[in-house]
C-alpha cells in the first residue's frame, strides 16, 4: 500500500434540482438518478467540473418556476455559466450524462410518459446548441444509478444496486 | 395547491380519514393472506418532497414502490413504499410461502406485490368513498424496484408533483409472530380535491 499523500479527496454533494462546481481533487456526487439527468461539465485544463441534476425537460410549461436547475434547458445554461465565472473555456467544456432511466412498470400510459428520455434528448439538444460535445453516456433502461464525477481526471463513475461500479 | 393553506382542523380531518382508509385497508390485507394483521402508524405529516425522500430513508436504499392513480371527485395518486426485505416478506406473505422464501422479484413476485397494492388501494379509497359520497376510482398499479430517491422522484416528476407538500403517513405491518413490514404511505391530492374532501366531510 502507497502512504496516504494527499487528503482524501473531497465529495460535494449535488441535491436534486441543483448544480454545484468543484476543483480537483473535489468529487462531485449525486445520489439515486431515475428519470432525471446528471449532466457534467469538464474543463480538463483547468480540472474543473461542473455537476446538475436536472428533473424536467422544459420550463416553459410551467407558468411558475421557483428553481430554474430543475430543468434542462434553463438549467445547462446556468451550468455553463457558472463554469465560465470560475475561468472555464467554453471550447474546451466536455460533457457526460447519466439517467434518463424509465423506472416503473405497468399498464396505466399516463403515467408512463417517458420523461426520461425527453430529459436525455433536451440535455443533448441543449447541449449541442452550445456547442459542447458529449464524451460518454449512460443513459435509459430502468435502474437508478448514482453518479460520481471525479474533477481531477474528468471520469464519471456510476453506481447501480446490485452491480459492479461503472466508469466512463 | 400547497397544504400550508389547511387550517389544523382541516389537517386533522385529512389524517383522520386517512387512516381509517388504511385501517380499512390492512383489513383487506388480512382477508387476501388469511392472516392476522395489526397496523401502526407512528407518523403522518404533509412534508416538501426532499423531505420525505429522507424521512423513509437514504436515496440509494432498496425499496418497493406500488403507485396507483385515483379518478373521479377527488383525483390523486396513492402510493406505498416498503423497504426491500419488507417487499420480498410481502411476496412470500401473499404467496403462503415461509417467510425468508423470496430472494429476489420474479415476474410472479412483481404480480403479487401490484395485487396488494391494487388490494391496498381500492379498500383505502373505498372507505373514503363511503365516508364522504365522493366518487372515486382507481387505475392499474405501476411497481418499480430499485433506489428510493431514483423511484419517489421519477414518480413525482410523472405525477408533475414536484412544487407540493405530500401527505406521507409511516405505516408498519406485522403478523402474529411479529413479521414486520414496513412501510410508508403517501398521498398526493390534485388541485381542488382537497376542498371537494373537506366539504364532504361538512368542514
Amino acid at each position: 500500500m502507497e502512504p496516504a499523500k494527499f487528503d482524501r479527496p473531497v465529495e460535494i454533494q449535488v441535491g436534486i434540482a441543483d448544480y454545484k462546481i468543484g476543483r480537483e481533487p473535489a468529487r462531485l456526487i449525486t445520489l439515486g438518478l431515475g428519470s432525471c439527468v446528471g449532466v457534467s461539465l469538464y474543463d480538463p485544463a483547468l480540472k474543473l467540473g461542473g455537476l446538475l441534476h436536472l428533473m424536467l425537460p422544459d420550463s416553459t410549461q410551467f407558468n411558475n418556476v421557483t428553481k430554474p436547475a430543475k430543468f434542462a434547458d434553463l438549467g445547462i445554461p446556468l451550468l455553463i455559466d457558472e463554469m465560465k465565472k470560475n475561468g472555464a473555456h467554453l471550447s474546451r467544456l466536455q460533457a457526460k450524462l447519466v439517467g434518463g432511466a424509465q423506472m416503473f412498470s405497468g399498464l396505466d400510459s399516463k403515467m408512463i410518459l417517458n420523461i426520461g428520455q425527453r430529459n436525455v434528448e433536451k440535455a443533448r439538444a441543449m447541449l449541442r446548441e452550445a456547442g459542447i460535445p458529449i464524451l460518454a453516456e449512460e443513459v435509459g433502461g430502468n435502474r437508478g444509478r448514482t453518479m460520481i464525477f471525479d474533477t481531477s481526471n474528468g471520469q464519471v463513475s456510476i453506481r447501480m444496486l446490485g452491480s459492479k461500479l461503472k466508469v466512463i | 395547491m400547497s397544504y400550508r393553506n389547511l387550517s389544523p382542523v382541516e389537517l386533522d380531518a385529512l389524517r383522520e380519514i386517512s387512516n381509517i382508509g388504511l385501517g380499512n385497508a390492512v383489513t383487506s390485507l388480512a382477508q387476501l393472506i388469511n392472516r392476522r394483521v395489526n397496523m401502526r402508524v407512528p407518523r403522518s405529516s404533509f412534508l416538501p418532497f426532499e423531505e420525505m425522500i429522507e424521512l423513509v430513508g437514504g436515496y440509494e436504499e432498496l425499496v418497493g414502490c406500488v403507485s396507483l392513480r385515483v379518478l373521479g371527485d377527488a383525483p390523486g395518486i396513492v402510493l406505498y413504499i416498503f423497504d426491500g426485505e419488507s417487499t420480498l416478506r410481502l411476496v412470500d406473505m401473499l404467496l403462503g410461502l415461509p417467510v425468508g422464501t423470496t430472494g429476489e422479484l420474479d415476474e410472479m413476485a412483481r404480480s403479487a406485490i401490484k395485487e396488494i397494492g391494487n388490494v391496498l388501494t381500492g379498500s383505502f379509497v373505498s372507505a373514503i368513498s363511503m365516508m364522504t359520497g365522493l366518487n372515486m376510482i382507481t387505475t392499474v398499479p405501476l411497481f418499480a424496484f430499485d433506489m428510493l430517491g431514483a423511484v419517489l422522484t421519477s414518480l413525482m416528476v410523472a405525477a408533475g408533483r414536484v412544487e407540493e407538500q405530500v401527505l406521507v403517513i409511516e405505516t408498519e405491518l406485522f403478523q402474529e409472530d411479529e413479521t414486520l413490514i414496513k412501510g410508508h404511505f403517501f398521498l398526493l391530492t390534485e388541485p381542488g380535491a382537497i376542498e371537494r374532501l373537506m366539504a364532504a366531510l361538512g368542514l
